[in-house]
């Protein structure tokens, strides 16, 4: 089952080097929703004040995208069936897929932080950057597990735009609360302390831990026909 | 002889509609047999099924010794589908294709190497990506995957479309070499002339059954040509 | 194709056995078997029951007044909410246990979503009403209320994954694992929803929601939430009957295309 993520995995980054798709679209749509977020909400304080909302927010936006993109790769040329046909391990093809999204996540949202810093003025302090990098991995792991798992779900069955968000949105909010209260306790933004974050840590570790075990076994059954 | 695929009174449907409605049918090892009839009889459903893609809904099969009704994933790994989508990655090179779909049964190099020669892909196409190739191309490349994958039986949906003629003597020539080494070959195919002199048997696919078999000059030849 | 008359309610035999519960025969053309009677009987009683000690005999909030009395009809709805989201679980829980022979498992999950979305839709409905009058606002940011939010719109994606074709086996097993998949996510949501309005002293809030119960009125929920739950049981029945003949139906419509499908081969 490892031998098959890692091969999935690798697959999937190479296609994503060549391609340059979310270097060349996905990451410019993040920073655009960005600035869009600045527009809508005006105030330069207010900004300031819901910066890391802001940032997990466009993640979230662009975690929808990711995964539509990670399976159109596969659906393009029958290749979900061709792995099907293949007897390839369905449990591999998530911890594969759900590796590789998480890759490219994370690219996503060192990004979007930096973005941050620059146009909300957030500001990034030393006590706070542990909590930050664990809280951006587990954060990481979780979208990119539920995200594989649903959009192994959606790809290739009809009105899947739609049900793609409609799934997927109710079932990362934690990540999206837990996420965003531990990097305001990281960056220190509305008065936070770093020691309010780990609570949060805790309930991503949570999420991570159900979804990996959930999805591996929840995948097979999923992308059958 | 060994029997390789046995359908009895099959029933398979596709959301509601019964793409095969009580097919029987027979193979041995080592038997090149031609699927014929008009679009839409079901001969791509056949396929499928012995495939373990399409879930028996009615009747009994086998394949490979694994039962379709309870079983059907193991019948995969050893299965070498090639439908209309080709199943490669267009980012990724020849090379690149074929090493993947490979090593998902554990292909070494070597075995890669010669899948890629034995398709005329080891010189000129290596290192082109897939997205770049013509449709004869990538057929040859998701051939060469399937070589690569030692699949005991194939499954080869108009494997001749797309290709020139020398691709396709090419392809008949693998094909046999394939059943001398001990695969079983089912193919769809309305190029009735050429598959026929391939094929040792032909079976007709009509309105979801299986009509008519029966021997093909093919299989004279290759008796033959067997001693 | 078929003529079948589907009026709910009347007996068509008598037979009341689990038996008649999935399996509707050729002469079936009603859902209705004596024990849902039966049941229709006591659901309609208990809400007559209801609205008398609900609207009527029970008293008047100290510090509510006449408002209160959603509370019976709020309670009633929340309470089959959540029993729906259980049987949807368990029940797809049980479908994937011995796939083969159960697709009724599948059926009922299908059938108490159905319901409990409904439901939901009126606790929250009905929550909006009360707290407008109680303490003035539509909507609280509390767990609870959240969760059941949340709820609501898993179980919208979780009918839309039903919805989403394919044969019945693939149907069950498909909207089974995501039933299952939610049973992992809304405590999650809960919990973390939690801890979020823990950072925030509502508790001004909170304390307005404590209603003094009064004997009565502590029977008046009793009944609201037995009245409910005949009113779920004897809805999720009939739909999961009513299931069971769509889906025999098509069953009898493959057959007839089969028949379709084989003469046109001429054998």
């Amino acid at each position: 089952m490892f031998r098959v993520a890692r091969l999935i995995a690798a697959k999937d980054l190479r296609i994503e080097f060549r391609s340059r798709v979310v270097t060349n679209q996905v990451l410019p749509f993040a920073m655009i929703v960005m600035v869009m977020f600045a527009f809508a909400l005006n105030t330069q304080e207010v900004v300031e004040r819901v910066a890391p909302g802001l940032v997990w927010l466009a993640t979230l936006f662009s975690l929808l995208i990711l995964v539509q993109r990670a399976f159109a790769i596969e659906t393009a040329d029958g290749a979900t069936e061709a792995m099907r046909a293949a007897g390839v391990d369905p449990a591999g093809i998530f911890l594969g897929k759900a590796l590789a999204l998480a890759a490219q996540l994370a690219v996503l949202e060192i990004v979007l932080l930096v973005l941050a810093v620059v146009l909300y003025s957030a500001k990034l302090h030393v006590g706070g950057v542990v909590l930050l990098v664990t809280t951006l991995l587990a954060a990481t792991c979780g979208l990119a597990l539920v995200g594989t798992l649903y959009g192994g779900l959606a790809a290739g069955v009809r009105g899947r735009e739609t049900l793609l968000p409609l799934l997927l949105l109710p079932v990362v909010a934690p990540v999206l609360i837990g996420a965003t209260r531990a990097t305001e306790a990281a960056l220190g933004t509305s008065g936070a302390v770093v020691s309010d974050g780990w609570p949060w840590l805790g309930l991503l570790g949570v999420f991570v831990a159900l979804f990996s075990v959930g999805g591996t076994l929840a995948f097979g059954p999923l992308i059958e026909e | 002889m060994e029997i390789v695929v046995h359908l009895s009174n099959a029933v398979a449907v596709l959301g509601q509609f019964p793409v095969l409605a009580g097919a029987s049918l027979t193979v041995e090892r080592g038997e090149i047999v031609l699927l014929q009839g008009p679009n839409g009889a079901g001969k791509t459903s056949l396929l499928r099924l012995f495939a373990g893609l399409l879930p028996l809904a009615r009747g009994e099969g086998t394949v490979l010794g694994c039962d379709l009704r309870t079983n059907r994933e193991a019948v995969r790994k050893r299965v070498g589908l090639l439908g209309h989508a080709n199943g490669l990655y267009s980012d990724l090179t020849v090379t690149e294709n074929v090493r993947f779909w490979g090593s998902t049964i554990g292909a070494t190099e070597a075995e890669v190497e010669a899948a890629l020669m034995r398709m005329g892909l080891a010189q000129r196409l290596k290192d082109v990506q897939v997205a770049k190739l013509s449709a004869g191309q990538k057929r040859r490349t998701a051939l060469a995957c399937l070589i690569a994958r030692r699949a005991e039986l194939w499954l080869l949906d108009e494997p001749h479309a797309g290709l020139d003629a020398a691709g396709r003597d090419e392809l008949d020539a693998t094909l046999r070499e394939a059943t001398a080494a001990g695969a079983t070959i089912i193919v769809a195919s309305h190029e009735l002339e050429r598959a026929g002199a391939l094929a040792s048997r032909l079976v007709e696919v009509v309105g979801g059954q299986i009509r008519d078999s029966q021997a093909s000059p093919g299989g004279e030849a290759q008796s033959q040509a067997a001693g | 194709m078929t003529d079948m008359q589907l009026t709910a309610g009347q007996p068509a035999n008598a037979n009341a056995t689990a038996e008649s519960f999935s399996k509707p025969t050729a002469k079936t053309s009603a859902t209705g078997t004596p024990f849902t009677r039966i049941l229709g009987i006591a659901t309609v009683v208990s809400m007559a029951l209801l609205v008398l000690f609900g609207l009527f005999l029970s008293p008047e909030d100290v510090v509510q007044g006449e408002s209160v009395r959603i509370l019976y009809i709020h309670v009633g709805t929340v309470w089959v909410a959540y029993v729906a989201f259980g049987v949807t679980a368990l029940s797809s829980l049980a479908f994937l246990w011995k796939r083969t022979t159960s697709l009724t498992w599948d059926r009922i999950a299908g059938a108490s979503a159905e319901v409990g979305v409904l439901f939901m839709a009126l606790t929250l409905f009905a929550g909006a009403i009360w707290g407008r009058l109680a303490w003035g606002k539509f909507w609280v940011w509390d767990a609870r209320v959240t969760t059941t939010a949340f709820l609501f719109i898993t179980y919208i994606g979780y009918l839309a994954v039903r919805g989403l074709g394919g044969s019945h086996q693939q149907r069950g097993r498909r909207s089974a694992v995501v039933a299952l998949l939610a049973v992992l996510e809304i405590p999650l949501v809960h919990f973390s929803v939690k801890l979020w309005r823990g950072l925030h002293q509502d508790s001004s809030v909170a304390d307005t929601t404590k209603v003094k119960l009064h004997d009565l009125m502590l029977f008046s929920l009793f009944i609201s939430l037995i009245a409910f739950t005949l009113l779920f049981v004897w809805l999720v029945m009939h739909r999961q009957r009513v299931l069971a003949m769509q889906d025999a139906l098509e069953d009898k419509g493959l057959d007839y295309a089969l028949e379709q499908r084989r003469s046109e081969g001429g054998l």
